[in-house]
């Protein structure tokens, strides 16, 4: 799965890799460290290196949802944890209710059901707010987002059935037909599978009619306008695909953890979704993954040394808007050009 | 007389106390090269951003083809047969000369909830957005970011972006802005092409282009128009003369 460069030209491709750039080298290399480093950590007695892994994949889910709307289409939102947050009660609430009883109507451990609630839910919440925020552009955009991130995260505080600021502890996961999330590798490995999924649907999708509209439209709207397109639409359709997506990474995350509470939703967490998408490389596939590594790494190292590394974390994410513009994935495939 | 294609009667458009558009009233007539003209700061842009969709009119009305869009959006009126040019080139800078007029193409043929298919792989687009820039002259720049090309490619480029929405009627802004001796001719020449088949309003500041295209012309100044006639009537009229032609001596 390579990135189909913006200008169109089609790599050379006499041999099967001869036309890899640097690029699709990064996309590969990546995907297979991900499918080999956990289960050999687990099997070598580090199952912690699982939990890491678990929770790096999920969050690059999400930030790859992100960057379909951030990257792609322009549409910086920063209220896209609020979808984690949905996705994650998605899980929680039907759990909830099937172990201590009452609203019998949602109570259940069903797997399939929870992902359903789940990309449900956050699709017509993403309708909603898309529809109004997507009136606005640039800093407004960012602020409405956010605050309707906020309004999730007030109302689930709000909700003291659920724990209210104190969380909620799912004691159930979803039960899926053949696969045990209570198993740390075939949870793992379900996120896997999902995160390839993913990617594989922005793939295709960006590079469809649909994601020309969209790319366009982040590089002029008006003139997009001009030729035809109405704009509006397609971005709000954009917006809800991006969020139905990042409410299944929540439901992912909710199994992984068991525990939730709104503290996932904190418009903190939305930021630091942004900085996965633009530190590893807005509007390129792998890029919001290496973001994540990126993330998980620096989060492990500067929470050692002090408790307030989201001081350092902030500057970092400065430096690298400022002066690394296509961020580590720029990096690569500046690095690619040089040398091949 | 020719039937109508456009019908602008009393538009009018400020901007604070500028009166941008005064209360024009103009005619476009199916097949005709209409062209307007006027200096600086006359209202020529304002009145294409109107009849674009681009800009809000205060008032007054517009209608294509029979039917009042006075009120509809830019898309709608580009679905509807019309297409514009900009003044300052407004292209997609970041995607190749051909995705920039394969979208022209793409926003023609259907809608685009299209979400699976390769589009820079779809042939009916690249074959219809490759017509386009051959009629411009840019068949070979097709691979080219169109922020690579040159300022003169770039209003050729415009061009070939507003034909692939297939327009019964063009509102071209300038399309010789900035462009040398050379170029210019050969956008002339390229327009001289389209005479006929297309109605174009045109607003252009080159005057030997002018009066190379134009059946007829109008004259806007301060938001006015200040007459409309046959290319021979406007470079006969006293009052254009003193308002606009004389002062500038070609
Ligand atoms: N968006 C705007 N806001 C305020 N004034 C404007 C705006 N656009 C145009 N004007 C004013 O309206 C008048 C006509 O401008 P314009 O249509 O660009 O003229 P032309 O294209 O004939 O040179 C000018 O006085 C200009 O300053
Ligand atoms: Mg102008």
């Amino acid at each position: 799965m390579s990135d189909t460069p913006l200008n169109g030209a089609t790599p050379r491709s006499s041999g099967l890799l001869s036309g890899w750039t640097a690029t699709t080298w990064a996309t590969a290399i990546c995907l297979v460290l991900l499918a080999v480093v956990p289960p050999v950590s687990f099997y070598a007695g580090q199952p912690f290196h699982v939990d890491l892994a678990t929770r790096l994949v999920c969050l690059s889910i999400a930030a790859v949802s992100l960057n379909l709307i951030l990257g792609y289409g322009g549409m910086v939102s920063f209220g896209h944890a609020a979808f984690i947050g949905i996705g994650a009660y998605s899980v929680g609430i039907p759990a909830y209710h099937a172990t201590y009883g009452e609203f019998d109507l949602i109570a259940s451990y069903n797997g399939w059901f929870h992902i359903a609630l789940a990309l449900v839910v956050s699709a017509i919440f993403a309708a909603i707010t898309g529809a109004i925020s997507l009136r606005t552009r640039g800093v407004y955009f960012i602020m409405i987002t956010m605050a309707f991130g906020q309004m999730v995260f007030f109302l689930f505080v709000s909700m003291e059935t659920y724990g209210g600021d104190d969380g909620l502890t799912i004691d159930v996961r979803s039960e899926l037909p053949l696969i045990d999330l209570d198993k740390p590798l075939q949870l793992y490995f379900l996120c896997y599978g999902s995160l390839l999924g993913a990617l594989f649907i922005v793939h295709r999708m960006v590079n469809s009619r649909f994601g020309m509209a969209i790319q366009g439209a982040k590089g002029n709207e008006l003139r997009m306008q001009s030729i035809g397109y109405n704009t509006y639409v397609y971005r709000l359709v954009a917006y809800i695909i991006s969020g139905a997506m990042c409410g299944y990474a929540g439901f992912l995350l909710g199994n992984f953890t068991t525990f939730i509470s709104p503290e996932m939703m904190d418009w903190t967490r939305s930021g630091e979704l942004m900085f996965m998408v633009i530190l590893g490389g807005a509007a390129t596939l792998v890029g919001p993954i290496l973001g994540a590594v990126a993330f998980i790494l620096l989060e492990e190292i500067l929470s050692g040394f002090t408790i307030y590394w989201h001081l350092p974390f902030g500057v970092l994410l400065i430096l690298c808007v400022l002066f690394a513009r296509g961020g580590l994935m720029g990096f690569v495939s500046q690095w690619g050009r040089r040398n091949g | 007389m020719a039937e109508t294609i456009l019908e602008v009667r009393d538009l009018s458009k400020s901007f604070g106390g500028v009166h941008a558009t005064a209360n024009v009233t103009l005619d476009v007539l199916h097949g005709e090269t209409h062209a307007v003209i006027g200096p600086n700061g006359a209202g020529k842009t304002t009145l294409i951003s109107q009849l674009s969709g681009d800009l809000k009119p205060d008032g007054g009305s517009i209608s294509f083809k029979g039917r009042d869009i006075t009120s509809l959006p830019a898309y709608q009126r580009s679905l509807t047969g019309m297409a514009r040019s900009f003044q300052i080139t407004s292209l997609l800078m970041g995607m190749s000369v051909l995705d920039n007029v394969s979208l022209a193409v793409q926003a023609h043929d259907g809608h685009s909830f299209r979400f699976w298919t390769p589009a820079r792989k779809d042939r009916k687009l690249r074959d219809k957005a490759m017509q386009s820039l051959q009629v411009v002259g840019l068949q070979d720049r097709a691979g080219e970011l169109a922020g690579a090309l040159s300022h003169g490619e770039r209003r050729q480029l415009e061009i070939a972006v507003a034909l692939a929405t297939e327009p019964q009627f063009m509102l071209l802004d300038e399309p010789m802005a900035g462009m040398g001796a050379e170029e210019s001719a050969r956008m002339v020449e390229m327009l001289s092409g389209l005479k006929g088949e297309k109605s174009i309003l045109l607003v252009e500041h080159d005057m030997d282009a002018v009066f190379a295209l134009a059946d007829r012309i109008s004259v806007l100044v301060y938001g006015q128009v200040i007459a409309t006639g046959l290319p021979e009537e406007i470079r006969t009229n006293e009052k254009v003369r003193d308002a606009y032609l004389g002062e500038g001596d070609e």
